[in-house]
């Protein structure tokens, strides 16, 4: 007999994206479904061990901020911590942290588990049901049928999923787990069009095979920064382990050389389009030729195994030859592979589809989140898990979709670029494609985003009380540094001094001693005998607030510039073909990604300023006719 | 529904003349045109860019004989089907024939909405399209060259030059943030400091460009004051008269007195005639002197006639103290005549330039001449290889440019993090774009095509 069930919101995939979706539709009171074609491996994470990173470090930080759930996952998991970047400006730090990754997909899972109004079912689904362009729910292999006002689509990597590495191709999801078949011709039958993509995993290696003594260690931070907010900091304090840095050299790039016309990448059997910015090794040795040795970080899998991961050294090469190239790695000579690269293809769709709120726009009630929607990595994922979770849930509870600005954080970078730039590869979050990141930083998101949290409902009361708290010492703080008058006493000018900073000529604010490069705010608290004891973080944020004061302030015209675009809103029923002068391209591209506003309309590619001007010369004589 | 409407103004000054002409552009022009036209052929026949010789009628009654230019899209100036009609000149004719298009579907023009419509068809850039405006209200011969030579796009040309550069150390911050194993960044800061150097250098130039700019473009604002019978308004009605200058009465202009319009080799001097002053000066003679220096206050330069028969006294003492911290021309008059006043008299309370001068036989008035050029044009003007800014908004950017540079220049060397960079050189790249267009700013356009006077 077929099963037919109802609930409010069916989250398809129970990967980084499905998780977060989940648990924030089913955290908002909603009665949610999770599927997953395997619940051992709900939460796993198929390619490196670690979350954060450069720009992602970020995203998960904002994600926390609105509620998600990664940050505190990982802060449980981790098994090394560490700020990236932190010799450059505060803009571009980023945490990153080393997964046990067993560990992680586990904590997850429980969390899965134990949250109310939650299903967590293994089951594959097989189908959409639509009627009239709206998604009713989906339909499992078994042809039982779960209705929904609201589904999620987050099939990651596995929609006809293949991996491959040399001559070698084989119909799997990644670490060889069962694809999804047959959701593809579902979705196409939808209307949905698709894209294939490709990426790629290095080789692990048995730890006990590699001869560490080559190579250079590398540690975590002490003291160690959490990532979620709610994380008490004396909690995360603890053993770390080591990971390593070792580099190919000539010989290794010989290898690949010799060997490129075996690479499936190199000879056409992949067809899918790679990430430019995660490349293979044989992708880095075609690029930069005059390269003599690229990094490779050797990393752990987890405290579980032997496995160490090679980061910087993915691969889709024949078996052989990748043994031989990691052979000819100092430190690797006698290595064992417990796992060779290799390279996977899967289909996902074109996020042009997709309105911001992560919605199809022809699809009323069906949301899309993660690797599905031309994204790569995993913070990447959780982050659109959770937007296209809240955002379905919003659905069901007749409420305003919430979206997330480019200036208000990379969240809103991340899905304003799938939704309207074109892409020919996966997706991958950089510091570069932020516009406003001094203001978005990773260290301020709570600040950012916490009210945007609370309001959905995913934020406690406490701790949005905590919060304001936060924000008034810190207010508060920098105002009464601005007005704390140093003369020139002998005992400043002795401090100045001793900290290799210029006398004073005539007296200043201790804000503008702060301000200087070679002090800080922690340094001046011997010139501030009033100064309260202040927690660290609330420290940090006065500290960069006065010391960046200038470039914030620029910043936040810029953005007052970019909101000027992006309130013009563009009406929905504008046909583009009855603009005259507007170029063909522009017609086209814009009609297919049809922006919400002219700053939108501005990102798209092949939208040139010149159209965007014809655009608003449009608008504003279609306005007239409105009014009249 | 068509896409654009058709849309018609008379192009040629009102007023009694040869000819005038009634511009019509848009997607009907030519049918438009057709409806009141009669000629050897059909409007709809002939081939683009011909003369036809035919009638314009309005119904049955023939309004005027024509000459009729078709020009199809896009090779004409808006990038539209244009139609113009050659009549003969006079108001009521061509509001005739311009009454006759209306009725025929074409709309009046608004404004600049020609130019406006060639800017939106791709024609011209933003600077280009301002540039016409320069054009039309050229008042001499190097404010129009200046004009022509940015509608060329020489300003667009160094603009995109400038913003290139940028935009190359932008994105080798970015790449370097993102891949620092493959891009880094050691020692970029003092690379930078050279290329922001140079490029505020660049930009220094078209700042001070403005300067010749605004003396081109508006003139050089000048007063002529002097005791009474120093021979102020003779030396007015020479340089007024001499075969180099014509005389063009500015009406409405915001000064009480009249301003003159003089061309001197190529620039403009508005010159502000004290005779007003003159005439009460019998009787309060220091309230007249007083007037002459508020005047003298506002201008960009004073010539001071001394009245070369009388011994200096205490009134031409304090009329050269009062020009002290200004620009300034002493002129000696009267030279014809035995003088009483040497040079050495004058370097005693002045230490400005002293010509000696005759308003009656022409002494002086080249030397004058070359004197205003070199104190106000910088260099000579090449108008081959130069770019001069004449726009104020144009200024008000290249200003707002070379502050972010600055800042960037001083972030470098206050040792702050590459990344910070970025920030300023993104502001500096994003106001040259709104120069030429390349940075979306939706009032400027609006605003710069509000500028334009009907018809053009």
């Amino acid at each position: 007999m077929i099963i037919e069930k109802t609930y409010d919101v069916v989250i398809v995939g129970a990967g980084h994206a499905g998780c977060e979706a989940a648990l924030a539709s089913a955290r908002l009171g909603l009665n949610a479904i999770i599927f997953t074609v395997s619940v051992d491996s709900i939460a796993m994470m198929p390619c490196n061990p670690n979350i954060g990173g450069s720009s992602k470090g970020h995203l998960v930080k904002e994600l926390d901020a609105l509620g998600g759930e990664m940050g505190k996952c990982i802060d449980k998991t981790f098994i090394q911590s560490k700020m990236l970047n932190a010799s450059k400006g505060p803009a571009v730090h980023s945490l990153r942290a080393q997964a046990d990754k067993q560990e992680y997909s586990k904590q997850m899972r429980k969390t899965l588990e134990n949250t109310p109004n939650l299903t967590v079912c293994q089951k594959e689904i097989t189908k959409l049901i639509i009627k009239d362009n709206v998604c009713k729910g989906v339909e499992s292999v078994s042809g039982s049928k779960y209705y929904a006002k609201a589904v999620v689509l987050a099939t990651g990597t596995y929609l006809k999923a293949r991996c491959i590495y040399g001559e070698v191709a084989e119909y799997t999801g990644p670490n060889g787990l069962k694809s999804a078949n047959h959701l593809s011709e579902s979705l196409l039958d939808a209307g949905i069009s698709l894209n294939r993509f490709k990426t790629g995993t290095p080789a692990r290696v048995d730890g006990r095979s590699i001869d560490y003594s080559l190579m250079q260690e590398q540690y975590g931070d002490n003291p160690i920064v959490p990532f979620s907010f709610e994380t008490d900091p004396e909690s995360v304090q603890k053993e770390q382990v080591k990971c390593y840095l070792a580099y190919t050299n000539e010989h290794t790039h010989e290898i690949i050389r010799e060997n490129i016309d075996r690479s499936p990448l190199f000879s056409g059997a992949i067809k899918g389009t790679g990430p430019r910015y995660c490349p293979s090794i044989e992708d880095k040795v075609v690029k930069f030729p005059d390269k003599d040795r690229h990094q490779i970080f050797v990393e752990p899998e987890g405290l579980y195994t032997n496995e160490m991961y090679l980061s910087g050294l993915s691969s889709s090469l024949p078996e052989d030859v990748q043994e031989e190239m990691i052979k000819s790695i100092k430190g690797f000579e006698n290595a064992n592979i417990v796992r060779n690269g290799y390279a996977i293809e899967y289909d996902c769709i074109d996020a042009r589809q997709l309105k911001d709120s992560l919605e199809f726009r022809n699809l009323e009630g069906l949301f899309a989140a993660g690797q599905f929607n031309g994204s790569s990595g995993y913070e990447e994922a959780a982050v659109q898990g959770l937007m296209a979770g809240i955002n379905a849930a919003m659905k069901v509870l007749g409420r305003e979709p919430v979206v997330i600005g480019r200036d208000q954080g990379y969240i809103g970078v991340l899905i304003d670029d799938l939704v309207t730039k074109e892409s020919h590869e996966p997706y991958r979050m950089m510091t570069s494609r932020s516009e406003y990141r001094l203001l978005l930083r990773q260290d301020n998101a709570d600040l950012r985003l916490s009210k945007i949290g609370h309001d959905v409902g995913l934020i406690s009361e406490e701790r949005y009380e905590r919060l304001l708290e936060k924000e008034r010492q810190i207010s508060c703080e920098v105002e009464r540094l601005k007005n704390i008058h140093i003369g020139a006493t002998a005992t400043v000018q002795d401090f100045l001094v001793r900290n290799g900073s210029t006398p004073l000529q005539t007296s200043a604010n201790l804000a503008e001693l702060i301000r200087r490069p070679e002090l800080n705010y922690d340094l001046t608290g011997e010139l501030d005998p009033d100064r309260k004891e202040l927690k660290k973080d609330v420290r940090d944020q006065v500290n960069i607030n006065i010391k960046y004061e200038g470039y914030i302030k620029r910043q936040e015209s810029q953005v007052k510039q970019f909101k000027k675009l992006e309130n013009k809103k563009i009406p929905l029923d504008i046909d583009y073909t009855k603009v005259n002068s507007l170029r063909i391209e522009a017609v086209q591209k814009l009609s297919k990604v049809r922006p919400s506003s002219i700053g939108q309309a501005s990102r798209i590619s092949g939208v040139s300023p010149a159209d965007i001007t014809v655009l608003l010369v449009y608008l504003e004589t279609y306005k007239e006719k409105k009014d009249v | 529904m068509k896409k654009t409407d058709t849309i018609a103004a008379i192009a040629t000054a009102l007023g009694e003349s040869g000819i005038g002409i009634i511009r019509i552009s848009g997607e009907d022009a030519i049918g438009i045109a057709d409806k009141i036209f009669s000629g050897s052929k059909s409007l709809r026949e002939v081939d683009s860019h011909t003369i036809n010789y035919g009638h314009v009628y309005f119904g049955d009654e023939i309004i005027d004989e024509v000459l009729v230019m078709l020009m199809k899209a896009p090779r004409t100036f808006t990038g539209e089907d244009t139609v113009e009609i050659n009549c003969h000149g006079g108001i009521l004719i061509l509001e005739k024939v311009l009454h006759a298009v209306l009725k025929s579907g074409a709309r009046l023009a608004l404004p600049g909405e020609f130019t406006k419509r060639a800017f939106l068809n791709g024609k011209m850039d933003l600077s280009q399209a301002e540039a016409v405006i320069d054009i039309i209200e050229a008042k001499n011969d190097l404010a129009l060259k200046a004009g022509i030579r940015q509608l060329s796009g020489a300003l667009t040309e160094n603009i995109k030059t400038i913003r290139a550069k940028i935009l190359e150390q932008i994105a080798f911050i970015e790449a370097a943030l993102d891949d620092p194993e493959h891009y880094s960044l050691d020692g970029y800061s003092v690379k930078l400091r050279k290329i922001v150097k140079k490029l505020i250098t660049r930009i220094e130039y078209l700042q001070k460009s403005f300067k010749d700019g605004s003396i081109i473009r508006e003139g050089i604002n000048t007063v002529i004051i002097g005791k009474p019978n120093a021979g102020k308004s003779s030396i007015l009605n020479l340089l007024s008269r001499s075969d180099r200058a014509i005389v063009t009465d500015i009406a409405g202009t915001t000064r009480d007195t009249l301003t003159e319009n003089i061309k001197l080799s190529g620039i403009s001097l508005n010159i502000t005639d004290t005779a007003g002053i003159r005439e009460t000066d019998d009787i309060v003679e220091s309230i007249g002197v007083k007037k002459a220096i508020e005047a003298s206050n506002n201008a960009d330069l004073n010539l001071v006639v001394i009245d070369g028969l009388l011994p200096i006294d205490s009134e031409d003492i304090s009329l050269l103290e009062s020009v002290k911290d200004k620009q300034a021309i002493i002129l000696i008059n009267k030279s014809d005549k035995e003088l009483k006043v040497s040079v050495d008299d004058i370097r005693k309370y002045s230490d400005k330039e002293v010509i000696i001068f005759s308003a009656k036989d022409n002494t002086g008035v080249d030397e004058l001449e070359n004197m205003i050029k070199s104190k106000f044009i910088s260099n000579e003007i090449n108008f081959n290889d130069q770019i001069i800014i004449t726009n104020i908004r144009h200024q008000e950017i290249i200003n707002e440019a070379m502050e972010s540079l600055e800042m960037c220049l001083s972030s470098i060397d206050e040792g702050y993090e590459e990344d910070f960079f970025t920030i300023d050189l993104l502001n500096a790249y994003e106001a040259l774009g709104e120069i030429i267009g390349e940075t979306v700013d939706d009032d400027v356009v609006n605003e710069i095509f509000s500028k334009f006077c009907m018809g053009k």
